[in-house]
């Protein structure tokens, strides 16, 4: 705004004008205003429950309604930081959970990088209708419920489900082979689940990508792989990133699949959260799990943000 | 056709014989033979969709003819990939890396040569030097303005020292000023290495100043190949005539042909005109006469012989342009002429020796004149 702008502002007599607030919105009122809806958001729903858990990772366990007492003082504070922080490194239970769920998360994101990259690059390089439709088909499982494609999975992989069952009649294995409640299902389900959020950003980065840019690499010297490599691949570092992060922050926490299709004995912390709160019902401890879960995500996501200003740089 | 007339030590480097490209029902390239020579400085020149670019994209080896084939240095490019060609090529919005530095877009070309790390530095510093860019080696493109980028384009497609470079609208993305200057650069880079340059560009201007030789396209056709004084001053046919520059054309019979010289009967002339011609003519043949703007002398006297070659008319528009004048006189036939005038004395509106609605005589050498063959569809 110039400065006559604001000296016409200030000149608007108050008496005959309209309101104060009427004024504040014409001013920069509405911009303030979109601007401030996603803030508002976090505000209320990220961070305000962020705040009520953090809250209650520093209270202490009770026998009441709800079961924990906030502390009274500093030194009770510390306390119970001391307890229900110290859980999580005493316990095995809890690090080999977050071990899991890392190991897991991460082995799922280079696979979903895999499958998803050569599926992306395919679909940005068809032509119009073909790209309709093969986009369709990757959003197409989001029509039906998560859950129950997820026990869709149970049935295929169960000892009498369907692949076994396939395979026995044509008479290439002569046991079931089994597949239900084992890490190989869990990375079935993860995969499976998170493979469009790994294509969908990836496809969006490489059909933006000047083709152009591929014929100055070859008409250089640089054979296909070589120009790969050296333009498609770094030019579509962004678009790996954003995917990778989609499929690792919600998998590390991921608990419906590894429930329905996973072992009992080496749970994610999806699990043991789930276990902690409702089972066990120890808020404290399920809220320091929490927490400190929260943490383990920021920094992926720190270093998303980090790359993303960075390639914005680029262009 | 004076196709020898400017070609070097060889005459045929390369050689497109018979090129046909179809897209689908479309056919780009129509049956295109041509011959550039070592060295040569030659532009492609046509409209939007004349099937020059797609001949240029052949030549880099991205698309394949559909039939014939290109000889560049005596060897047969059909099935030489890209990557495997003697050509580079400087793309039209450039397609610099943005990912990677001046330096690094420069050296790119480079990594795939046979030479050590040291060598390849000198020869990316000669390069930077060459387009007088070295303070910006370690720049990205986008830090870089359109002139300059430019010139990392060009060096970067001069790089592996290429014996045929290929520039797909080299100069359209800059503006006027800068062009006129990168031209001069162009033409002076491209006379000390030798290497033949194949321009392509829809800017008529831009070929005649540029080029040694030029080839007119239109509809995957060339329609004339020749210098730029040929091209202008000799145009085959009404097409190129008209593409290149502007030009007055009247529609006549030959009514006696003698000394190399035409009598045509235009009734839209309201005259007897005379021309050169370079065709076999007879005499009955429907021709054009065609005359320059610049060609025809505008006086509100009645010039010396009124013979042949004068017509008169009534100013209708006249256009003034600083250092010339268009007029537009309209004829008792109806038809209108431009007449282009240099400005070559000093005078104030007042002083205007032609002024609108004035009675005037035109009239030219027969010897400015040309004779056109009807177009054939």
């Amino acid at each position: 705004m110039s400065a006559q702008d604001l000296a016409a502002d200030n000149k608007a007599p108050a008496a005959t004008g309209p309101g104060k607030f009427a004024r504040w919105l014409n001013k920069d009122g509405w911009k303030r205003l979109v601007t401030g809806a996603p803030y508002l958001w976090l505000l209320v729903f990220f961070l305000a429950p962020f705040f009520i858990v953090a809250v209650i990772s520093v209270s202490a366990a009770a026998y009441s309604i709800p079961p924990f007492t906030m502390p009274a003082s500093w030194a009770a504070l510390t306390e119970n930081v001391a307890t229900n922080f110290g859980y999580l490194i005493d316990d095995a239970l809890y690090y080999t959970g977050y071990l899991n769920s890392l190991k897991i998360a991460a082995n799922s994101t280079v696979l979903c990088l895999l499958i998803g990259y050569p599926m992306a690059y395919g679909i940005a390089r068809s032509s119009g209708a073909t790209r309709n439709i093969l986009l369709l088909l990757i959003i197409l499982p989001f029509w039906t419920s998560f859950l129950l494609r997820i026990y869709a999975w149970m049935g295929l992989l169960g000892n009498n489900g369907t692949i076994n069952n396939v395979l026995v009649w044509l008479g290439i294995i002569n046991e079931p082979i089994p597949m239900m409640n084992t890490e190989f299902a869990v990375y079935v389900g993860i995969v499976y689940s998170y493979l469009p959020f790994m294509i969908l950003p990836l496809y969006a980065n490489l059909e933006r990508l000047d083709t152009t840019l591929n014929e100055a690499a070859m008409d250089l010297g640089s054979r296909p792989f070589r120009t790969f490599v050296d333009i498609t691949l770094p030019l579509s570092l962004p678009g790996i990133i954003a995917g990778s992060m989609l499929v690792f922050i919600p998998a590390t926490g991921e608990y419906v699949i590894p429930a329905l299709l996973g072992r009992a004995d080496s749970p994610m912390i999806g699990r043991v959260l789930f276990d902690e709160f409702f089972l066990n019902r120890d808020w404290p401890v399920a809220s320091a799990v929490a927490v400190v879960l929260l943490f383990l995500l920021v920094v992926p996501i720190m270093i998303f943000n980090h790359y993303n200003a960075k390639a914005e740089g680029v262009e | 056709m004076a196709e020898n007339s400017d070609t070097k030590t060889d005459p045929v480097f390369i050689r497109i014989e018979n090129v046909t490209k179809k897209f689908g029902s479309f056919t780009a390239v129509d049956n295109v033979s041509l011959d550039i020579g070592r060295g040569e400085l030659f532009a492609l020149l046509g409209g939007s969709g004349c099937g020059k670019t797609t001949l240029l994209r052949m030549l880099a080896g991205f698309e394949a003819p559909t039939s014939g084939r290109i000889m560049i240095d005596g060897q047969d490019m059909t099935g030489v990939a890209p990557f495997d060609r003697p050509v580079n090529m400087m793309f039209q919005s450039y397609a610099l890396f943005p990912h990677m530095s001046v330096e690094k877009n420069v050296g790119y070309g480079l990594k795939h040569e046979n030479m050590t790390d040291a060598q390849r530095k000198d020869r990316v510093r000669e390069l930077l030097d060459m387009v007088q860019l070295t303070q910006f080696a370690a720049r990205k493109p986008h830090q870089l303005s359109g002139g300059q980028r430019q010139r990392v384009a060009l060096a970067r497609a001069l790089a592996k020292s290429p014996k045929v470079l290929l520039l797909d609208e080299p100069l359209g993305a800059l503006d006027k000023k800068l062009r006129e200057q990168t031209q001069f650069e162009l033409m002076n880079i491209q006379d000390r290495l030798g290497i033949t340059f194949i321009v392509v560009t829809h800017d008529q201007e831009e070929a005649m100043t540029l080029a040694d030789r030029i080839a007119i396209m239109d509809r995957g056709v060339i329609r004339q190949v020749g210098t730029p004084t040929d091209i202008y001053e000799f145009p085959n046919s009404r097409f190129t005539a008209d593409f290149i520059g502007s030009i007055n054309l009247f529609d006549g019979t030959v009514a006696a042909i003698k000394a190399g010289k035409a009598r045509i009967t235009a009734p839209a002339a309201g005259c007897a005109l005379e021309a050169d011609t370079r065709y076999g003519l007879s005499t009955g043949d429907k021709v054009s006469v065609a005359v320059r703007p610049e060609k025809i002398t505008i006086s509100r006297g009645k010039p010396r012989s009124t013979a042949v070659n004068a017509v008169q008319g009534e100013v209708l528009d006249l256009g003034y342009f600083g250092k010339d004048s268009l007029y537009r006189v309209k004829l008792a036939s109806g038809a209108l002429v431009r007449v282009s005038k240099v400005n070559d004395q000093r005078l104030s509106e007042a002083d205007r020796q032609v002024d609108w609605e004035d009675k005037v005589w035109l009239s030219w050498d027969a010897r400015s004149a040309i004779v056109l063959p009807e177009e054939r569809p």
